[in-house]
């Protein structure tokens, strides 16, 4: 990987491009990640009903493959979601994919 | 009808011209004299002035949308807020065509309550989470999907003494006549 390519996926993006964390259908948590480095902290503490309310919804890749544009860690969230987690052993596996990927971005950058 | 510091002060007439408005805005100003017993003449007048002053905003037709196969989602919307920012919030919601109406409110916070509709759940999730959820100054939001509508109606002038007292009020109505 690039160090261009590892500074896109770890920047800072405007407002309209973060991510907003939701429960259900228009039942918006009031937690928003506008970075990477912002996602991984917030799913360790938004409520596991908003992981699996976004993983299986495909919320997360699309975010990450069309905002961060990281079509790497895209796939690994695609993996995650055809094992059925559910709950905080969800939040678990999420959260160690994510924290891995950021270690090896930072790496990068 | 008189005007009373540049604004229109409303008489029984102009209500009961209202009222009738209200239930057939399609009435013509002879079907509506006959049924009030007043000229032609005087209805159209009335009315063009109370049109002139706002007071009648417009004529429009109510759409049973089950009748015409639009399977739309209807939403009721709970936006929380930052104070400083609630009325700009409320304004940008006002400006977006899937919000049909917006109040604020006061309860224990302060906040916006608004009327949504979409083509689907997913359109209505879609427009939450990219146009209201960025909005500087929203908190959070609750969001209930309408699932049966029991009634809708508009405010109505009908002839009852705790509802004239209150157009009393609001509309300085003048004269004797009786509702």
């Amino acid at each position: 990987m690039k160090e261009e390519t590892a500074s896109r996926i770890l920047r800072v993006l405007p407002r309209e491009k973060a991510f907003y964390f939701f429960t259900s259908i228009g039942n918006y948590t009031g937690e928003s990640a506008a970075s990477f480095e912002q996602f991984v902290d917030k799913t360790n503490e938004v409520n596991v009903k908003s992981l699996e309310f976004h993983l299986y919804r495909g919320d997360f890749e699309k975010w990450i493959s069309e905002t961060l544009e990281d079509q790497e860690l895209a796939k690994e969230i695609e993996n995650l979601r055809n094992q059925n987690y559910s709950g905080t052993s969800l939040r678990k596996q999420l959260y160690q994919i994510l924290t891995k990927h950021y270690e090896k971005l930072t790496m990068f950058r | 009808m008189k005007l009373k510091n540049n604004a229109l002060a409303l008489d029984a007439t102009d209500l009961k011209i209202l009222e009738v408005l209200q239930n057939d805005a399609k009435q013509t100003y002879t079907a509506i004299g006959k049924r009030l017993g007043l000229a032609h003449s005087t209805v159209y007048d009335r009315i063009k002035r109370m049109e002139q002053y706002g007071i009648i905003k417009k004529y429009t037709a109510i759409i049973d949308t089950d009748k015409i196969g639009a399977k739309n989602v209807i939403a009721l919307m709970t936006v929380f807020t930052n104070p400083k920012e609630s009325e700009k919030v409320a304004q940008e919601l006002s400006e977006a065509p899937q919000v049909l109406e917006v109040y604020t409110s006061l309860s224990e916070e302060l906040l916006i309550i608004a009327k949504v509709v979409a083509e689907n759940q997913e359109s209505l999730h879609t427009f939450i989470a990219n146009s209201v959820a960025p909005l500087p100054g929203v908190l959070r939001i609750r969001t209930s999907i309408v699932t049966k509508k029991f009634k809708e109606t508009q405010f109505s002038m009908i002839n009852n003494p705790e509802k004239f007292a209150f157009i009393k009020e609001r509309y300085s109505i003048v004269g004797e006549n009786k509702l």
